[in-house]
């Protein structure tokens, strides 16, 4: 099971050319329960990909702990990142075979690209692809690993509101299907209320928690959008400092 | 009759093969002169050195150093290219010899090669091997450096490995300067290779000129430059261009 505790006392970008030092995180503590949906919210630049990165331990110059605690002893982290990251000169399901640990998987892929609607580009190269459709690649590819842990970061900027909606049903779906912890990047309040159990606003840099709410819309009816926008009001009503973070 | 486009292209290659052909021809006719024989008569010659073994036997020769040349210069250039560009200070380091290395002179490292470890096949590789070497490592290192980050992260964050990391992210990304250095590369050797027989071997295409131009016989040099051009294109056609169509495949 993982519960993730995240201690980061201190994040800081060195100096560049002009720039001065920059403080992204300072004493941020979360503890996240397992199996729940959780949706950051904050504005551009708050260092939100910076938290994303330290999680999954590509960024490892950082002060502070982060645990994952479970059974196991590497818990499988899957990764949206904000661009695709697909490898161009790799097939679309190449590309998806390629994050497995083992070529084993083939049904889990077959019925992952069905669903996203890809099946049939499945062998074309990335170029030849829109940019929502290589998001929904890359969405599979972290879904294929059956990940423990799913971070995505704005997996859904520049798609389409429909095409959104409908992956949003899907991930969704397969969340329920397969219960796993999900960090969900957005600034966008109305998706994240759409999807989270939990909401958790971060404020500009350096990054710290605002405030942490839970969504008390019941699941089944969120596709209400009256619902979606009663809850928005209120929480703007409720808690004034959250709106300028939006 | 509609004609596909590389059947057109083809055509067009044997249209200007024959202009050139015909001025050469004329040319040589006008002027009437024994150094500028005609394409007949060197390819007559060419087919007498052709059947006798003659020409084979250099040309293998020739051909023989330079794959072996062209082989090592390759894996030492893009082993320290690589390291070059993965490692600033060591790079900072050795820029300058880098730059030394390709300001020498061709002839003067073949000179010293032959003085320091004599006329001997050794020197004679050795020779082209360092002139090459710098070239590749210049291309190979710009290569190294230009690799995308973000392919790299997400490579570590899907948990690639080594192995897997370097066939399908990084090679893919360095193939291109890979094939920028063998192309250069090649022509460079070409250059290079026949003066260095002609300074110090007793056989291979440069020795032959050689001896062709003190008996001043230009049909006969006319002739091994033309079977030297010929095993260019040849390699051009059959090797290079669809190494090249293969890498670019996914490329719209």
């Amino acid at each position: 099971m993982t519960h993730i505790q995240i201690n980061i006392q201190r994040k800081c970008y060195p100096a560049v050319a002009g720039a001065g030092q920059n403080l992204a995180i300072a004493d941020l503590n979360l503890s996240l329960p397992a199996h729940e949906f959780i949706c950051l919210v904050g504005p551009s630049g708050c260092g939100k990909t910076t938290l994303l990165n330290i999680i999954a331990g590509l960024d490892t110059d950082y002060q502070g702990t982060i645990s994952l605690s479970q059974q196991q002893l590497q818990p499988r982290i899957g990764y949206v990142f904000q661009n695709p990251r697909l490898l161009p000169w790799r097939t679309v399901r190449e590309n998806i075979e390629l994050a497995l640990p083992s070529p084993t998987a083939a049904v889990l892929i077959d019925e992952l690209l069905a669903a996203m609607q890809l099946t049939e580009c499945q062998d074309v190269y990335p170029e030849r692809l829109s940019l929502g459709m290589s998001r929904r690649v890359a969405i599979i590819r972290a879904f294929a690993i059956n990940p423990d842990l799913l971070l995505m970061d704005e997996p859904f900027v520049s798609i389409d509101p429909p095409t959104a909606r409908q992956i949003r049903q899907l991930l969704l779906k397969l969340w329920q299907h397969r219960p796993h912890g999900v960090l969900f990047v957005t600034h966008d309040l109305r998706e994240a209320i759409t999807l989270a159990d939990q909401l958790i606003f971060l404020s500009a840099s350096p990054m710290q928690v605002i405030r942490n709410i839970p969504v008390t819309i019941p699941r089944n009816a969120r596709d209400d959008e009256h619902a979606i926008e009663a809850f928005r009001n209120y929480l703007i009503q409720e808690f004034p400092a959250i709106q300028k973070l939006l | 009759m509609t004609l596909s486009k590389s059947q057109r292209q083809l055509l067009l290659n044997l249209l200007s093969l024959t202009l050139f052909l015909a001025i050469w021809h004329v040319l040589a006719i006008l002027l009437n002169n024994r150094m500028l024989p005609l394409p007949l008569s060197v390819f007559k010659v060419l087919w007498a050195a052709m059947v006798s073994g003659e020409l084979p036997y250099h040309l293998g020769i020739t051909l023989l150093r330079l794959a072996v040349s062209f082989v090592i210069a390759m894996l030492i250039g893009c082993a320290l290219g690589i390291l070059l560009g993965r490692h600033g200070g060591l790079n900072q380091l050795f820029d300058q010899w880098l730059i030394i290395f390709l300001n020498v002179p061709a002839l003067v490292s073949m000179i010293l090669c032959y003085v320091w470890f004599g006329l001997t096949e050794t020197a004679a590789i050795l020779a082209v091997v360092i002139n090459k070497i710098p070239n590749v490592v210049v291309t190979i290192r710009e290569g190294t450096r230009a690799l995308d980050q973000e392919l790299l992260e997400r490579a570590r964050c899907f948990h690639f490995g080594k192995r897997k990391t370097l066939i399908h992210v990084i090679w893919p990304q360095l193939y291109p300067f890979l094939m920028a250095a063998t192309r250069s590369g090649l022509a460079l050797i070409w250059k290079i290779i026949l003066v260095v027989e002609l300074l110090g071997r007793s056989n291979g295409m440069g020795y032959q000129l050689n001896l062709y131009f003190q008996l001043f016989d230009v049909a006969n040099i006319l002739a091994y430059t033309i079977a030297f051009v010929a095993v260019i294109q040849l390699l051009e056609y059959c090797v290079l261009k669809p190494l090249e169509i293969y890498a670019q495949r996914w490329r719209r």
